[in-house]
C-alpha cells in the first residue's frame, strides 16, 4: 500500500503542536482589548439609527393628498418570497386606482428592495426600521394602517433614491 | 393555389387570403393593431407593414439565380401592410427584416406620441398590445418632447363600457365592432389628426347586448369593464377553458379566477359556435352565483351536517317510499354527466319513470346573433340522455298527482320547487346556491356549480363541449391539471390570499352516484370522465366520443364524433404573458 499522509498535525512544529505559545498570545490580546474604550451599545435603551442606504421594512409613502401607490401590483408581481398583496379600488382623483387592500407579510419578506425598484411610483420604499418582532404570525401581516408612513420621515432614503439608483 | 414564403417559410395560401389571415392560418402573427379577423380591413394603425418581393425574372422569364442557386429578390419600392394585401403566387414575405424593423419602430414611436403611459393604472396592463410590442417592436426610445395631448377620460360609452380618449389608439376596432358585429352603428370618430377621438353619436348610447366585446377588442386599455375595472390584475388570475352556461348557445369562454374567486369570463375563438364574441348578459350574469350565497355544507332539516349523515338520511328517505311516490325534477342547468347519473338514479336506483325537469324559456333574452331564448345550457344532452319521461308524472301534471297524494317525496336538482313544498312529505333538494327550496327543504346536498366541475354541455346545435375546473372545493382540490396562477401554485396554506373560501360541495353526479350507493345500487364512477366514457359507450348519439377529443375539437356534434368540423384557427385579440 502506498498512502501518503500530509495531515495538518504532522506538518506542525513541536511548539505549534502544544498550543501554549498560540495560547499566551490569545491571552495577550485579550488583556490588552480590556484596557480600550468599548463599542458595545446598550441596545434597546441606545438605537442604532442607520443611514438611508439601509433596507428595513418596505413603507408606503404617504403624500399630504394621500398615498403614492396606485395598486398597480407590480411590487407584488416582482417579490420573490409572495409577501406582499395588492386589491385595487377606484377613486375619483386622477390616479383612478388606488390599493384597497395592502398587506405586507413580514414573515415572508426577505428585504430584497425589489419592491422598491419596481414601483412606478416610488410609492414603496425601504424603511430604516429593523425592530421587527411579532408574537403572533398574525401580527407579523402588516396593512395599510402600519405601512403608511408620512414623506417627511423618508427623506433620507428618497434622497439616497435620487442620488444612487 | 397561391404559394407564398413568409420568411422562408413556404406557405399554401387560399385565393383572396391576405398575407395577414395566410399567416395566421400558418400559425405566424404579424404584429397588428387594427386588423381584427371578424371584422372588416380598415388598414389605418400601420403596424402590420411588411416587407413584400417577388422572385427577379431574367429575360427569358426563368427566375434569375446567383452563383449558389438562391433566387434574386425583387423587392417592393414600399413596405405594404399585410392586413389589405392579397396574396399572390410567388410572393415572398419578410417580416422580420431591417427593413420591416425599421417600420415598426417609427410606427411604434409614432402611436406613443400622445400615449398617457399609464400602465400602471390601466386594466389592459399585461395583455396590451402597445405593451407587448412597445417590448417586441420598439427601439424604446422616444424623441417627443413637447406636453402630450390631453382627452377626456373616463367617458361611459354605455352602461357597461368606460372610454379613456388619452390612451386610444384609433385604430376603429371598436367602430366597425359596433356597425358590423353588433349591428349597432352608434361610436365614430370626431376630430382630426392628433385630436381625434371615439364618441357615440348625439343622443346614442352603446348599449348593445354585444357591446362589451369591445372591451376585448381594443388592442390597448382605451375601453375597460365597468363592472370589472380593477378587481385583478391579468397575471394574477388563472385562465380556464369553460363554456357559458347563459344559454343554449354555449359559447366558449374563458374563466378568470382569483383566490379562488370567478372574476371575469371572457371569450375563446370557436369558429363553428360564437366566433370571438359572447354576450353580455353572459359575462355579466354568470359569476355572482358563483361566488356568493353558495350552500357550503350538507344540511339536514336546516342544520349543517355532513356528507356521510346527508347522503345515508336521503336513502332512507327513498327506501321508505314506493318509487311511484317519488318524483325526481333535474334540470338542464347540469352537465351531461350529470344528467346521465340522475337518469340511471330515477330508472335504476328509485325505480321510477317518474322524472322531468323545467325549461327556462325567456324569448325576450333570444336574438339574431347568439343569445338563445332557452336559458339552460344543456337542454339538448336533457333530452338526449332521457331526462324527460313522457309516460309518468311530469312537470305539467306534478299539482294534480301531489293533490291527489301520489307524490310524496320530490328530489329537486338545481330548480327551486317550493312551490310544491308544502304539499309533499320530503323535499331534498341538490342544489349549489340558496332559494326557498334549499330554505325549507329536509335535506339539502351543496352541488357545485359549472365553474367548479369537470364535464360536458351539449348546446343548442348538438355539439358536446367541454368545461374544465377553475374555482377550487373540498371535492375537486386535487383535479390533475387545474390552472394555477402563481399565487395559487406557492401560496401557502397561512397566506391570506389562498385562505379564499372552499365550499364542501361535490358534482351533482357524484352525489348521485353516492346516494345510488347508498341505496345499494353503486354506479362505480369515480371521475367525472368515467361516466362520459360510460355514456360515449352506451348511447348512440354520443360513440366514439372522448374528452380528449372533445377537447382538440373544441366540441362534437351528437351522432358525428367520427367526423368532426375543422379545427378552428384561434384568433386571441391579446395573448398573456407567462405567469411564473
Ligand atoms: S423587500 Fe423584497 S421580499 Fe420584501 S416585500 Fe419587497 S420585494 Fe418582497
Ligand atoms: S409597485 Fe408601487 S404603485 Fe404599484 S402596487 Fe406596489 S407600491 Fe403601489
Ligand atoms: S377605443 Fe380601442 S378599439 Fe376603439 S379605436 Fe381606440 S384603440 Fe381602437
Ligand atoms: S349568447 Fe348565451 S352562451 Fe353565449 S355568452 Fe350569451 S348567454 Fe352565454
Ligand atoms: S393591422 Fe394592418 S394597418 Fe393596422
Amino acid at each position: 500500500m502506498n498512502i501518503q499522509h500530509n495531515i495538518e498535525s504532522e506538518r506542525m512544529s513541536f511548539w505549534e503542536k502544544i498550543y501554549l505559545p498560540e495560547i499566551g498570545r490569545g491571552l495577550a490580546l485579550t488583556f490588552k482589548q480590556m484596557f480600550k474604550p468599548s463599542f458595545t451599545r446598550q441596545y434597546p435603551e441606545e438605537k442604532w439609527i442607520p443611514t438611508g442606504s439601509y433596507r428595513g421594512r418596505p413603507v408606503l409613502v404617504l403624500e399630504e393628498e394621500g398615498e403614492r401607490c396606485v395598486a398597480c401590483g407590480l411590487c407584488s408581481r416582482v417579490c420573490p418570497a409572495l409577501a406582499i398583496e395588492v386589491r385595487a379600488g377606484e377613486t375619483d382623483k386622477v390616479k383612478e386606482r388606488y390599493p384597497e387592500k395592502f398587506e405586507i407579510n413580514m414573515l415572508r419578506c426577505i428585504y430584497c428592495g425589489f419592491c422598491e425598484e419596481v414601483c412606478p411610483e416610488e410609492a414603496i420604499i425601504m424603511s430604516k426600521d429593523y425592530e421587527l418582532v411579532f408574537t403572533d404570525p398574525q401580527d407579523a401581516i402588516l396593512g395599510k394602517d402600519k405601512l403608511l408612513i408620512p414623506i417627511a420621515q423618508l427623506q433620507d432614503r428618497l434622497e439616497y433614491l435620487r442620488q444612487y439608483r | 393555389m397561391p404559394q407564398i414564403i413568409i420568411d422562408g417559410q413556404r406557405i399554401e395560401a387560399a385565393p383572396g387570403q391576405t398575407i395577414i389571415e395566410a399567416a395566421l392560418h400558418a400559425e405566424k402573427t404579424i404584429p397588428h393593431f387594427c386588423w381584427h379577423p371578424g371584422l372588416s380591413v380598415a388598414g389605418n394603425c400601420r403596424m402590420c407593414l411588411v416587407n413584400v418581393g417577388f422572385p427577379k425574372k431574367a429575360a427569358d422569364g426563368q427566375p434569375e439565380m446567383d452563383a449558389s442557386g438562391n433566387v434574386f429578390v425583387q423587392w417592393g419600392p414600399k413596405l405594404s401592410i399585410a392586413c389589405a394585401t392579397p396574396v399572390a403566387d410567388g410572393m415572398i414575405v419578410d417580416t422580420e427584416g431591417q427593413r420591416t424593423e425599421h417600420a415598426q419602430h417609427a410606427i411604434m414611436e409614432f402611436l406613443l406620441i400622445n400615449h398617457p403611459l399609464d400602465c400602471p393604472i390601466c386594466d389592459e396592463a399585461g395583455q396590451c398590445k402597445l405593451q407587448e410590442y412597445a417590448f417586441k417592436h420598439s427601439n424604446g426610445k422616444s424623441r417627443f418632447i413637447e406636453q402630450k395631448n390631453h382627452k377626456d377620460k373616463r367617458v361611459p360609452l354605455g352602461p357597461n363600457v368606460l372610454f379613456d380618449g388619452e390612451r386610444c389608439i384609433s385604430c376603429s376596432r371598436c367602430i366597425r365592432f359596433a356597425d358590423e358585429i353588433a349591428k349597432q352603428p352608434a361610436l365614430t370618430f370626431v376630430q382630426r389628426g392628433d385630436h381625434v377621438t371615439i364618441q357615440t353619436f348625439p343622443g346614442m348610447e352603446f348599449d348593445s347586448p354585444y357591446s362589451m366585446n369591445v372591451i376585448d377588442i381594443c388592442p390597448v386599455g382605451a375601453l375597460t369593464s365597468i363592472d370589472f375595472r380593477f378587481h385583478s390584475r391579468v397575471w394574477e388570475m388563472s385562465f380556464t377553458n369553460s363554456i357559458c352556461p347563459g344559454c343554449a348557445r354555449g359559447c366558449n369562454v374563458k374563466l378568470g379566477v382569483r383566490d379562488n374567486e370567478l372574476q371575469r369570463i371572457e371569450p375563446r375563438t370557436n369558429m363553428h359556435v360564437n366566433e370571438y364574441w359572447m354576450c353580455d348578459a353572459g359575462r355579466l350574469e354568470n359569476y355572482h352565483f358563483v361566488n356568493e350565497e353558495r350552500i357550503a355544507e350538507p344540511m339536514i332539516k336546516g342544520m349543517q351536517s355532513d356528507w356521510n349523515s346527508a347522503i345515508a338520511a336521503t336513502a332512507d328517505i327513498i327506501k321508505a317510499y314506493k318509487p311511484s311516490e317519488i318524483m325526481i325534477i333535474g334540470s338542464s342547468r347540469g352537465t351531461n354527466e350529470d344528467i346521465h347519473a340522475i337518469a340511471t338514479f330515477a330508472r335504476e336506483t328509485v325505480n321510477t319513470h317518474n322524472i322531468d325537469f323545467i325549461d327556462h324559456n325567456d324569448p325576450s333574452f333570444a336574438d339574431e346573433f347568439l343569445k338563445l331564448a332557452d336559458r339552460t345550457p344543456n337542454h339538448a344532452g336533457a333530452i338526449a340522455l332521457g331526462l324527460r319521461s313522457n309516460d309518468a308524472v311530469t312537470k305539467d301534471n306534478l299539482s294534480e298527482r301531489i293533490a291527489k297524494h301520489q307524490i310524496k317525496v320530490i328530489i329537486a336538482v338545481q330548480e327551486d320547487v317550493s312551490a310544491y313544498a308544502s304539499s309533499v312529505e320530503y323535499v331534498i333538494a341538490i342544489a349549489s346556491n340558496a332559494n326557498p327550496t334549499t330554505q325549507s327543504a329536509s335535506i339539502v346536498l351543496p352541488a357545485s356549480t359549472y365553474a367548479e366541475v369537470e364535464g360536458t354541455f351539449t348546446n343548442a346545435d348538438n355539439r358536446v363541449q367541454l368545461i374544465e375546473p377553475a374555482v377550487t372545493t373540498k371535492e375537486n382540490e386535487r383535479h390533475m391539471g387545474m390552472k394555477m396562477s402563481r399565487w395559487d401554485k406557492l401560496g401557502a396554506f397561512n397566506d391570506r390570499w389562498t385562505q379564499g373560501e372552499r365550499r364542501n360541495s361535490r358534482p351533482t353526479w357524484n352525489i348521485l352516484s353516492g346516494i345510488s350507493a347508498a341505496c345499494g345500487n353503486p354506479m362505480n364512477f369515480s371521475r367525472a370522465e368515467d361516466v362520459f366514457n360510460h355514456i360515449a359507450l352506451h348511447n348512440q348519439q354520443f360513440n366514439g366520443m372522448s374528452y380528449a377529443l372533445l377537447e382538440e375539437y373544441q366540441g362534437l356534434k351528437l351522432g358525428k364524433a367520427s367526423e368532426p368540423e375543422a379545427k378552428s384557427v384561434v384568433y386571441e385579440s391579446h395573448v398573456l404573458k407567462p405567469q411564473v
